[in-house]
């Protein structure tokens, strides 16, 4: 590990300006020293932003939706009483990532902000565009059952391996942001993480010096919440493919029903027109079928992941329909 | 009451819950006695699979803070050659480290740093440039292109063939042929593997966790160059070594020749990332089972042949055929071993080393085989059962394998099983055969009754957390009637008496039974000094005090019943599997392992040892395999992407020892039990899996993917 130095912020203003002179900001860990360890990252600061007044609850807003401020673990608000009983979905999906530790440590900010496992981001030894651009990207060479068969780019085919967003996308969260100058901005979820393109390097659309402070959930939408995940283990595993659902059926019948994948594609994976195609039609395997083309409209392996097309496809369904 | 079969707790489990217990990397200067700090180490791989290092800028590492000294071929001192390949003790040949400036596989230890820190010494390896020639690497095993190992190997062949396999089968009323894979799989063990170097003139002292102590000494005296009096190896505790730590590695050789370059003591540690090249894993299998069975369900016909890979340097044997050998009684069996030598990194054993996977491909060819011919798979077992070893002629010496499946078949609930689907799960059940050779190997042991009444028990015996310091207690405490807390057992450390150390399951009965023959020699010479008569206690203690404490050693080595009587502990495992009919996951409800494995001295970690098995076959049925990539990389290298099962994988699982004495092997009536809780573990699941879905899987591990093609469809 390189050295580097530490501070710790005691006020939003406080870290927006020491990320905006080039601190990386630190919450739980989780991620980032595991990445510094390996030197996939050697930032020469940090600063923590785990102490930061008030952004540490969940809060009720007057829309009747929720603030989440960034700091709030992973395991705090999986057991928020308004999260367990308004958004079961957030729960569910935060639960069904990592293990009990890493969701004691872990922040909702990080959260959003925590980068792909692709096995060749990982190996130093390896071409990854995203880790060294130019250099090419290894996990087309092979090896790639991990990686993505939607959203991703010549130059990159990585994953974004998060639980916690597809949920956040499936409710629709806003990220609320705050840079050195006092400026904030409300950044839809749909738009915070970017697809690779030529610039895989660049995942958020945060710019640099700008804070995560809040999430905030508009009211729950109608329907019965999903998470389901499928993975190589029955816990503690990145998911092969998750599927994030809010489903309204009633009589047989689709009245709403949105949901996005995990686990295949750079970014949480929600196409809402293939959500519009199952409004008000028959629920039976047909229309969910229909709905997975539209969603997935493109999709394709790179040889160890073909497999997800066809599971994608069932888990959808198996999702929705029992 | 402390004596054999008793569950008692391990004698250092408390330490070890705690965190009080010392591992290798752990020890400090005062616990290996010396006065100055100790030195880190940090290694460099390479980044090529085959070829030559042109050039090694090491430039920046020799002036980075706190850096004592940078190793790389162009500075190290001479040492042997690699070998010889045909030692006696694989584990005891010299293994010289940047010999010259090939590189022989990706991830091979290329140059290392040695500082004050352990983060100035990594600092400084990550600045080390190196440029290399590549050559073409062959890393994919094809089964076409295997070699006879038996001229790595002096001539000595492992293949075997009794009665006419080929018309045999040929005229088999049901004929099974077919083609198995498994995959390579790293040990993963908690502790990594680790070396701490220091002398004291010219002798050295290297703490490492080395299962066979007595073999490492060897080693590195050989590799170096030094008398092996002069060389002492050290392993008080080891942090799991399934056949892992049966070899030493690089740390031990850098850490030796930095330690005396630097007049100082050194330690290292691979990266949990280099420890799966660094180290050695268990070999891809391709396996060919061909099975020839009567329209009675006699199986008339066997054969094996698997084909492994080795290193480019090794001769390492993998994908073993005991199964074929030994299990049934078939009058017509054939069986081969073939290597591929590829540029990976070495192959070499990992719990029950090609038995594992070996027990994959025939117990689900087995069952296959009934299958074809209609048979219960139960059934079908039994009805083969053999008495004589039908390759080697000679009878079992104590062989309940019918036993074993009679008493699983009755506690699964067999008979009354239920396949079929339930809800959105599959349900399946599946059964298989362990069986696994049983060793003795020459060990010995020394014991010392101290004035104060204290049995101090000294072998070079290794527990890599199996429980060995326990039962090395108990059986002292039982034959010599102290209670266990009178008995201290010092294991791991070559100035003690040489033993067989751990591995293959020859630890327990080999060091078990030395412990025991010192015991009674201990006996007798008490025996002499009360001159037969009836002393009391008080008496005898009176009597060792005047002497200053009483020694005597004991020792076992295996003797004429070996060529008169074949060997092996033996079991059955049966599996319930849930397969998901949507999305292919598959969970296991339900294990059972039943066991006769003779005399069990500690039901608590006997059944320990079982369960580890077992659910490591889970692991190898369901989850577990590493991939070469393109450029002859190991492509998982770390906890996230190497998967191995988590507690939520394991639902129900049970483990029952049968009692059993073996009559010949050894004085205590104890066979192996190391490994056979892994063999046929994973052939059961995947027959689960097959009950379940009607799905044949014959590549290993049955992931999802594997199965989602077959599943019904969305309904």
């Amino acid at each position: 590990m390189k050295d580097f130095a530490f501070s710790t912020a005691h006020s939003v203003d406080d870290a927006a300006h020491a990320a905006a002179s080039g601190a990386r900001p630190i919450a739980g860990g989780t991620n980032l020293l595991d990445l510094m360890k390996l030197q996939i990252e050697t930032p020469n600061r940090l600063v923590s932003v785990r102490r930061l007044p008030r952004l540490d609850r969940v809060t009720v807003t007057d829309e009747g939706g929720v603030r989440i401020g960034a700091e709030v673990t992973n395991a705090a608000l999986a057991a928020h009483p308004l999260i367990r009983q308004r958004y079961p979905l957030l729960s569910r999906a935060i639960l069904a990532g990592a293990s009990a530790q890493i969701r004691n440590m872990a922040t909702t900010g990080g959260n959003l902000l925590q980068r792909t496992r692709c096995v060749q981001f990982y190996d130093m030894t390896d071409a990854c565009n995203k880790r060294q651009p130019g250099s090419g990207c290894g996990a087309r060479m092979g090896g790639n059952r991990m990686n993505a068969i939607i959203g991703g780019s010549e130059a990159c085919i990585a994953v974004n391996p998060s639980d916690m967003s597809v949920a956040l996308r499936v409710l629709d969260a806003t990220v609320h942001v705050q840079d050195a100058t006092g400026r904030v901005r409300a950044i839809p979820v749909a738009s915070f993480h970017l697809l690779p393109g030529e610039t895989p390097e660049r995942e958020t659309a945060l710019q640099p010096g700008e804070i995560i402070t809040e999430i905030s959930l508009p009211p729950p939408p109608m329907g019965v919440h999903h998470y389901r995940k499928v993975r190589d283990r029955t816990s503690y595993a990145f998911a092969l493919i998750s599927v994030g659902a809010v489903a309204d059926i009633r009589e047989g019948r689709i009245v709403s029903a949105r949901f996005a994948f995990g686990g295949i594609a750079p970014r949480p994976w929600r196409v809402e027109a293939a959500e519009a195609a199952m409004a008000n039609r028959p629920a039976e395997v047909a229309t969910i079928e229909h709905a997975c083309d539209i969603a997935l409209e493109g999709a394709k392996g790179y040889g160890d992941n073909d497999f997800k097309i066809l599971l994608a496809r069932r888990t959808l369904v198996a999702t929705l329909l029992t | 009451m402390t004596g054999i079969g008793n569950g008692v707790p391990r004698v250092e489990g408390r330490a070890k819950v705690t965190g009080a217990a010392l591992y290798t990397f752990d020890l400090q200067p005062s616990e290996i006695g010396a006065t100055q700090p100790i030195l880190h180490g940090a290694a460099v791989l390479s980044t090529i699979a085959c070829g030559r290092i042109l050039a090694l800028d090491t430039a920046a590492a020799e002036h980075s803070t706190g850096v004592r000294l940078v190793l790389t071929h162009r500075n190290m001192p001479p040492q042997a050659e690699w070998g010889p390949l045909n030692a006696n003790v694989r584990f005891a040949r010299a293994q010289p480290v940047f010999g010259d400036e090939q590189v022989r596989y990706f991830g091979e230890p290329v140059a290392f740093v040695v500082a004050e820190s352990f983060e100035c010494a990594r600092a400084a390896a990550a600045s080390i440039q190196v440029q290399y020639e590549a050559d073409q690497a062959h890393t994919v095993l094809d089964s076409e292109h295997g070699i006879d190992p038996a001229p790595l190997h002096g001539g000595q062949s492992s293949d075997s063939s009794v009665g006419d396999f080929h018309g045999t089968f040929a005229t088999a009323r049901h004929r099974i042929d077919v083609q198995y894979e498994t995959p390579y799989q790293n040990h993963a063990a908690i502790e990594l593997q680790a070396s701490i170097a220091a002398w004291d003139g010219d002798h050295l002292t290297v703490h490492t966790p080395a299962q066979i102590t007595s073999a490492a000494r060897t080693g590195l005296a050989r590799t170096l160059n030094l008398p092996e009096d002069r060389v002492r190896v050290v392993a008080r505790l080891i942090g799991g070594g399934f056949g892992g730590k049966l070899p030493y590695f690089a740390d031990a050789v850098l850490c030796a020749v930095a330690a005396r370059q630097l007049r100082q003591p050194v330690k290292f540690s691979f990266t949990r990332q280099q420890m799966f090249t660094a180290t050695t894993h268990r070999s891809a299998v391709s396996h060919r089972v061909r099975i020839g069975v009567t329209t009675e369900g006699r199986i008339t016909a066997i054969s094996h042949d698997a084909v492994s890979q080795t290193a480019s340097f090794d001769n390492y044997v993998d994908g073993s055929t005991a199964g074929a050998k030994g299990l049934y009684g078939a009058k017509a069996i054939r069986t081969t071993q073939r290597i591929a030598r590829l540029d990976l990194p070495r192959s070499d054993s990992m719990r029950s080393p090609g038995d594992a996977n070996g027990s994959m491909a025939l117990e689900c060819a087995i069952d296959e085989a009934a299958h074809a011919c209609g048979q219960d798979p139960v059934a079908f077992r039994i009805l083969n059962d053999t008495r004589v070893n039908p390759t080697t002629g000679r009878p079992y010496s104590s062989r309940h394998l019918v036993a074993c499946l009679q008493e699983g078949a009755r506690r699964f609930g067999w008979e009354e099983r239920r396949s079929g689907r339930k809800g959105e799960w599959l349900i399946g059940q599946g059964v298989a055969s362990a069986m696994r050779d049983n060793l003795v190997r020459p060990s010995a042991a020394q014991v010392t009754l101290t004035p104060a009444g204290q049995l101090v028990v000294r072998l070079d015996m290794t527990d890599p957390g199996t429980g060995t310091i326990t039962i090395l207690t108990q059986i002292a405490a039982e034959t010599l009637g102290l209670p266990m807390e009178k008995v201290t057992v010092m294991l791991g450390d070559t100035d003690f008496p040489k033993t067989s150390g751990s591995g293959g399951s020859f630890g327990a009965e080999s060091s078990g039974s030395a412990v025991y023959e010192a015991c009674l020699a201990l006996r007798r010479r008490l025996d002499d000094m009360t001159k037969g008569r009836d002393a009391s206690p008080e008496t005898v203690l009176r009597l060792v005090g005047e002497a200053g404490g009483v020694t005597a050693e004991g020792k076992i080595a295996p003797g004429d019943e070996t060529k008169r009587y074949s060997e092996a502990s033996f079991g059955a495992q049966f599996a319930e599997v849930a397969v998901n009919v949507h999305t292919g996951e598959t969970r296991v409800p339900r294990m059972l392992g039943v066991f006769a494995c003779g005399r069990i001295i500690n039901e608590r970690t006997a059944r320990s040892q079982a369960l580890g098995g077992m659910i490591w076959g889970l692991s190898s049925a369901l989850i577990e395999a590493n991939n070469v990539d393109h450029r002859g990389q190991m492509a998982m290298r770390d906890l996230a992407n190497y998967h191995v099962p988590v507690l939520a994988d394991i639902q129900n699982i049970d483990a029952v020892l049968l009692p059993e004495t073996e009559p010949v092997a050894n004085p205590l009536g104890m066979k192996g039990i190391g490994e056979v809780g892994i063999n046929g573990a994973a052939a059961a699941i995947a027959n689960a899996v097959f009950d379940a879905t009607g799905i044949r899987i014959r590549r290993f591990p049955i992931t999802l993917d594997r199965l989602l093609p077959g599943l019904p469809p969305l309904a």
